[in-house]
């Protein structure tokens, strides 16, 4: 059950924030609201009234909108198109000719009204990030909604554009409307709120004000009181282990994503990586795995040349790598936690050969790990995709620490993963980095990176800004991230 | 903030590899061409190749020294790859590569025709009457993949529509009725694939795969049971008419294929037309394209994605269905087992040769309707090309597309992804 | 029994394929008396005399698929004749002959489908690849002339690397540009269909002295080996077992079935643990198309014996429904492969003795598979059914 009774309700011109760690059942209770899902039972009263939405036109005719975590924008069509689907302007009555100039003309003013520019002729697929969640927050604006939901706006945004979103929001609130603001991030949620709801397994757990600390707030999402510090002894790093040059990588489409990255991460240190979603982390690490091509540079780990190297190769030369999306790229789910646990290990000793797998010894490895790792399954041959998030990640942090590394490459380790996998897992590379492998982490979350990270790389658009201490103000990280560098000392080592 | 600068990187834009598209076809064009006029060029005899503008060899004629026409095509041909490979006129590249397909098919018809005639009506009216399944069967592909839903399934349509016609047809002694059962027998087909694709999720084309043999396993059973026996019951529909419309018939080489006419070659027509207009410029078509492109972006605005996917999927089995019907109540005058023969999957390429667009599926199945009318022409002739190879062509073109070599073919986003909600 | 039915559900497999089989016949049934007129006849005064033609349609029904049942597994006068002494054995067997003879080629066309399935790719080609496995082994078959044993090992051989090409491409095509195998496949098919009947009229391959389409015929020497006289079964279904066998210890057992698992369940995460997602997309789709292949070479070198413009048949097609109908596992496809087989040989002996087109083998197959790969639609039928059952009971206990 994702949602357990909850009740809320949202009063107009204000910002209700609706905080609760992932998977808590924020999203599914908005679904609902929306008329995506369906609820078992329960009501939603608008404006005193009590309505059942079956499908999210009933949602709109009573004035809800809703912009999604991930964008709900063809992105073939464009900005006008986009914003007109479903509530096509038409002529001639059933043959429902497109009236596309009048269909131009409302985005134009709906932008004007609300200050959100868009131009309605350009592709959405080639707008930024940024300009998409506007054609969003217009396309809900122009079906004349009165409260608007948002779903984790703020993910894909860097600082100054979360300045930006949320100042929109509070002119909207000015102008009348009501907004829900579904998100994990505290500082956001104290900056904008109204009202606080904590959602903590499917049920409300408690509803606070924006003056309650960030440490009470991150109690209540969590059921305990966290630590929200990674406890890790100073680093004593070592030699270097890899060893990055000019690197250069182009994006999926073909567009230049690592522009001339240099780096260097030692033995026994942890190099974090932090930078907004976007700017070219993915593929400098997908470069360093020899899962994309590098354009131009030298990667070297210690003594080899990872450059050309196949991922096979790059692995077994002692590379672990955890993937920054687990269900796409780090487990195959119709796969049991044993054969999980050996995917880049299964044609080599002791699990197998180039020829045939033993499955004894595959199966004597999924035990050991499992006990080890503290992965909570019904047995080794239960398939992954049936285990929660957090463990999930676990198998897949357990399959590449369970060998002699050199170098540790960890993507976005623990998106998506409860409170209590993210401590796990947070100690375990600092296990790892404390018995001298080199880490190399990566995470949008500043969080993460400013607790992990004995040295701190701010990436933007495919560049090394500058590599700062994790003492650093954060101001400053963040205006890096924007790629914005001022005074800050570049290249303090 | 005011002693903060703002980074200013330039947009990268990965350079362009020197071997573009043009740079690719136009290399391609070069060397056929040259082969064009090098092999054709020697091979043609130094006779008169003459194409009459009439149904037979009388009348007025364009006529041109066989070997001269050969080799002079094929320069042309490879002088469009010239222009195409150097990178001039980037904006008429797709016209170049039309040009230079054409003095190539030209070249080799100079050769080929050496000596003998081509008579231009007939082999125009062929080229339509045998193009005309295919273009109903590739807009019944667009109608379904462009919502979403990959239809393997038109042979199977075909075959039921062609059943439906001639059965019904014979029955009722109406080939009004025996065309609107064969739009019933598609919809059958469509009827299944949309059930048990969108309501039961299974594997779309697994499900086409499928159904295409119960198609033929249903039809030549009934066949088999009610029409051999029995042919003048069950098997002897009436024929579509010709109409004829005065004035425009007279038009030289057009009129008297496109104006003097049984009634599916101006549905086929007009369908290309609406359904072109119909997915650019109507509401209907806005929300199709966004269904198979995005399906959970258009259930969000409130578009019913199942519901469109049903109607579309339904639309194309009429569509398909008339198809069929070409086969009992056009091309030949009763239904025979599994008479359809594979010209499904060439609708299917043809669908996929003209990228998912009605215009480009109508040009694919003109040009697939060409080859075979020239299969057939050669064999009367007795060219010594083998017809089973001209036979391949549209096979081959669809594979030599969907590799890639002449520009990457984009399916929709979603096509083949049943809808889930949640 | 709604009780009874659900605990069916949760049985297994099995029982969604008996059910599935069960709507199939029951459909075919439906289909044989509509084509019949003089059943139709009787029902035109059902109301009259209802008995007519229910009498009259058991009997069409009953005696069809007692024809398909015999001609499938054996007739048991026959049996009885052949222990009076009246009948030889090979009279009696003759029917299970028949069904391991049609089965063979459908096992390896089968697991060809089924292997690339569980590699994510959906080998419509198998159709095609056969065809050249078909042409292959009979131009070796017919050309070579090389010793007993010999011979035929390189007619099979030639059959399975011609069925290896025709995968190759469609493989390589999808590892290097992307090309969907579906759409690739289906054209190499056509187009391997064409070049065969271009091949068999050419001279050299041509019989001497026939103007129709059909090749000379193979050295007998290239021949399977087949007990002779009115059993055709030949050495090809021993063979078929032996490639099940390997292709389950392939695909369970292997590092390359570990690969191909992989990447058919998530290739990017296959890709990310170090699987080379081109090669094995390859490799795969030649090992698919040499089963394939094999298949053809089979269906020459064991029952055809010349080639023709149809002589694979549609081996290749109803290895699609064997491949689902088996559920993409080897030893399921293999049986399915011997269910598929015996519903051919037992169409014959109905077609000939019943005069029911032996076309609705044909429809059962696929029927059965449709109602195979939609268990809710199979579920649901039963369920309604079920729930009228129950209805029904209520309302006579009421009354």
């Amino acid at each position: 059950m994702a949602n357990d009774h909850i009740d809320i309700t949202v009063e107009p011109g204000e910002v209700h924030a609706l905080l609760g760690e992932n998977g808590a059942g924020k999203s599914t209770l908005m679904n609902q609201l929306y008329g995506l899902l369906q609820p078992d039972e329960g009501q939603i009263v608008v404006n005193d009234e009590p309505r059942v939405f079956k499908s999210p036109r009933d949602a709109i005719s009573a004035g809800i909108g809703m912009v999604h975590q991930h964008f709900m924008l063809v992105p073939v069509f464009t900005v006008a198109e986009n914003i007109a689907l479903g509530a096509e302007e038409v002529r001639g009555g059933p043959l429902g000719w497109l009236d596309r100039r009048r269909s131009r003309q409302d985005v134009i003013e709906t932008s004007r009204k609300y200050g959100l520019p868009v131009d309605p002729d350009a592709l959405v697929e080639d707008l930024p990030v940024g300009a998409q969640q506007r054609v969003e927050i217009v396309k809900a604006l122009t079906r004349e909604v009165d409260l608007l939901i948002l779903d984790e706006p703020t993910a894909v945004l860097t600082p100054q554009e979360t300045e930006e979103l949320l100042a929109v929001m509070r002119s909207l609130t000015a102008m009348g409307k009501s907004i829900v603001f579904i998100t994990h991030k505290l500082k956001e949620v104290k900056a904008i709120a109204d009202r606080i709801t904590v959602v903590r397994r499917g049920k409300i757990v408690g509803t606070a004000s924006p003056d309650t600390s960030e440490d009470e707030l991150a109690a209540l999402m969590v059921g305990r009181a966290v630590s929200l510090e990674v406890q890790k002894t100073p680093a004593e790093p070592g030699r270097t282990v890899l060893k990055v040059t000019g690197l250069v990588a182009d994006d999926d489409r073909g567009i230049r994503a690592v522009d001339g990255v240099d780096l260097e991460v030692r033995a026994g240190e942890v190099l974090g990586i932090a930078g907004v979603q976007g700017n070219g982390q993915t593929e400098l690490v997908e470069a360093v795995m020899g899962l994309r091509e590098v354009r131009a540079g030298t990667i070297r780990l210690e003594d080899d040349d990872l450059v050309g190297m196949s991922t096979k190769k790059v692995l077994r030369s002692g590379v672990g790598y955890i993937p920054e999306d687990r269900s796409h790229d780090g487990v195959v789910k119709e796969f049991s936690v044993a054969e999980n646990l050996v995917l880049d290990m299964y044609d080599h000793a002791p699990y197998g050969n180039a020829f045939s797998i033993d499955l004894s010894r595959v199966g004597a490895n999924a035990q050991e790990r499992i006990e080890q790792f503290d992965i909570r399954c019904q047995s080794s041959s239960t398939p992954v995709g049936t285990l929660s998030g957090g463990n999930q990640q676990k198998v897949v942090v357990a399959r590449e620490m369970s060998r002699p590394l050199r170098l540790f490459i960890a993507s976005q380790p623990t998106r998506g993963v409860d409170v209590g996998s993210i401590e796990f897992i947070h100690s375990r590379i600092i296990h790892e980095r404390d018995q001298g492998t080199a880490v190399l982490v990566v995470s949008s979350e500043l969080d993460e990176v400013v607790g992990l990270a004995d040295r701190i790389a701010v990436m933007y658009r495919g560049r090394i800004l500058a590599i700062v201490s994790p003492d650093t103000p954060r101001e400053e990280i963040g205006l890096l991230m924007a790629g914005i560098t001022g005074d800050t000392p570049e290249g303090e080592k | 903030m005011s002693t903060a600068t703002v980074e200013n990187l330039p947009e990268v834009v990965a350079p362009e590899p020197f071997w573009t598209r043009q740079r690719r076809l136009g290399l391609a064009l070069i060397l056929i061409g040259g082969l064009a006029a090098v092999l054709f060029g020697s091979l043609a005899p130094g006779e008169d190749a003459r194409f009459t503008l009439s149904e037979d060899s009388e009348g007025a004629a364009l006529s041109i020294d066989g070997q001269f026409g050969a080799i002079l095509f094929g320069l042309l041909a490879a002088a469009a790859g010239g222009v195409l490979f150097a990178g001039l006129a980037k904006r008429w590249s797709n016209a170049l590569l039309s040009a230079g397909i054409l003095a190539f098919v030209l070249s080799f018809l100079c050769w080929q025709v050496a000596g003998e005639f081509m008579p231009l009506v007939d082999t125009t009216d062929g080229t339509l009457q045998l193009a005309l399944p295919l273009i109903l069967g590739a807009l019944a592909g667009v109608l379904g993949e462009r919502s979403g839903v990959v239809n393997v399934a038109i042979e199977g349509q075909f075959l039921m529509g062609a059943f439906g016609g001639a059965l019904i047809g014979t029955m009722a002694g109406s080939v009004w009725a025996g065309l609107i059962s064969a739009a019933i027998g598609g919809v059958i087909i469509a009827a299944i694939l949309a059930v048990l694709s969108i309501r039961y999720l299974v594997d779309q084309t697994v499900v086409g795969m499928v159904l295409n043999l119960f198609a033929l396993g249903i039809t030549g059973f009934l066949y088999e049971r009610l029409m051999q026996p029995d042919a003048q019951t069950y098997n002897q529909p009436p024929q579509m008419p010709e109409w004829r419309i005065p004035g425009l018939a007279d038009i030289p080489v057009i009129g008297p294929v496109l104006f003097e006419a049984n009634l599916l070659v101006w549905i086929a027509l007009a369908l290309v037309v609406l359904i072109h207009f119909g997915l650019s410029r109507t509401r209907w078509g806005l929300r199709t394209r966004a269904v198979g492109e995005h399906p959970t972006a258009a259930d969000t605005v409130g578009i019913r994605v199942r519901g469109l996917r049903y109607l579309n999927v339904l639309l194309g089995g009429v569509v398909a269905g008339i198809g069929g019907a070409y086969f009992t109540l056009v091309a030949t005058g009763s239904f025979t087992k599994n008479m359809t023969a594979g010209a499904g999957f060439i609708a299917l390429a043809a669908l996929i040769f003209g990228r998912f667009t009605p215009v480009g599926a109508f040009g694919a199945a003109l040009f697939f309707g060409f080859a075979q009318k020239l299969a057939t022409y050669l064999g009367a002739i007795e060219s010594p090309v083998p017809s089973q190879f001209l036979n391949m062509l549209p096979y081959l073109a669809t594979l030599i597309a969907v590799a890639g070599l002449v520009g990457r073919v984009r399916a929709p986003a979603a096509d083949g992804l049943p809808y889930v909600k949640g | 029994m709604t009780g009874f039915l659900r605990r069916l559900w949760s049985a297994n497999n099995v029982t969604l394929t008996f059910l599935s089989m069960i709507l199939a016949v029951i459909i075919g049934a439906v289909l044989i008396i509509i084509s019949d007129a003089d059943v139709l006849a009787k029902f035109g005064y059902f109301t009259a005399r209802p008995s007519d033609a229910l009498n009259a349609s058991w009997l069409l029904v009953a005696t069809a698929y007692g024809d398909l049942l015999k001609g499938a597994l054996g007739d048991p006068a026959v049996f009885s004749a052949w222990f009076a002494g009246t009948a030889t054995w090979q009279q009696a067997l003759t029917p299970l002959s028949e069904t391991l003879t049609y089965a063979a080629p459908l096992v390896f066309t089968g697991l060809s489908v089924a292997l690339a399935f569980r590699g994510g790719l959906f080998n419509i080609g198998a159709q095609g690849q056969a065809v050249l496995g078909c042409l292959a082994a009979g131009v070796a078959g017919f050309t070579f002339g090389l010793p007993i044993v010999l011979n035929l090992i390189v007619a099979l051989v030639a059959g399975v690397v011609g069925g290896a090409l025709w995968g190759f491409i469609p493989g390589f095509l999808k590892a290097r540009t992307g090309a969907h195998e579906v759409i690739t496949t289906i054209m190499l098919n056509y187009t391997a269909g064409l070049f065969l009947s271009w091949l068999v009229i050419q001279k050299g391959v041509q019989a001497p002295g026939r103007t129709d389409a059909i090749s000379k015929s193979v050295a007998e020497s290239a021949m399977l080996p087949s007990p002779g006289g009115v059993l055709r079964v030949h050495l090809g279904i021993i063979l078929a077992v032996l490639v099940t066998v390997g292709v389950a210890w392939l695909l369970n057992r292997s590092a390359f079935g570990f690969e191909l698992r992989a990447v058919g369940s998530n290739p990017h995460a296959a890709k990310t643990a170090g699987i080379s997602v081109s090669k094995t997309y390859v490799l795969l789709m030649a090992i698919a198309g040499g089963l394939a292949g094999l298949g053809g070479a089979v269906q020459v070198l064991g029952t055809a014996h010349a080639l023709t413009p149809a002589v694979a048949g549609n081996i290749g097609f109803d290895g699609l429904l064997v491949a689902l109908l088996g559920r993409n596992r080897p030893w399921s496809t293999f049986f399915a492969a011997l269910l598929f087989g015996a519903l051919r040989a037992g169409g014959n002996r109905m077609q000939s003795f019943s005069g029911i087109s032996l076309e609705l083998v044909t429809v059962l197959q696929a029927l059965i598979v449709i109602f195979i790969a939609a268990p809710a639609l199979v579920k649901a039928i039963f369920r309604l059914r079920a729930a009228r059952a129950a209805g029904l009971g209520a309302s006579l206990a009421k009354g």
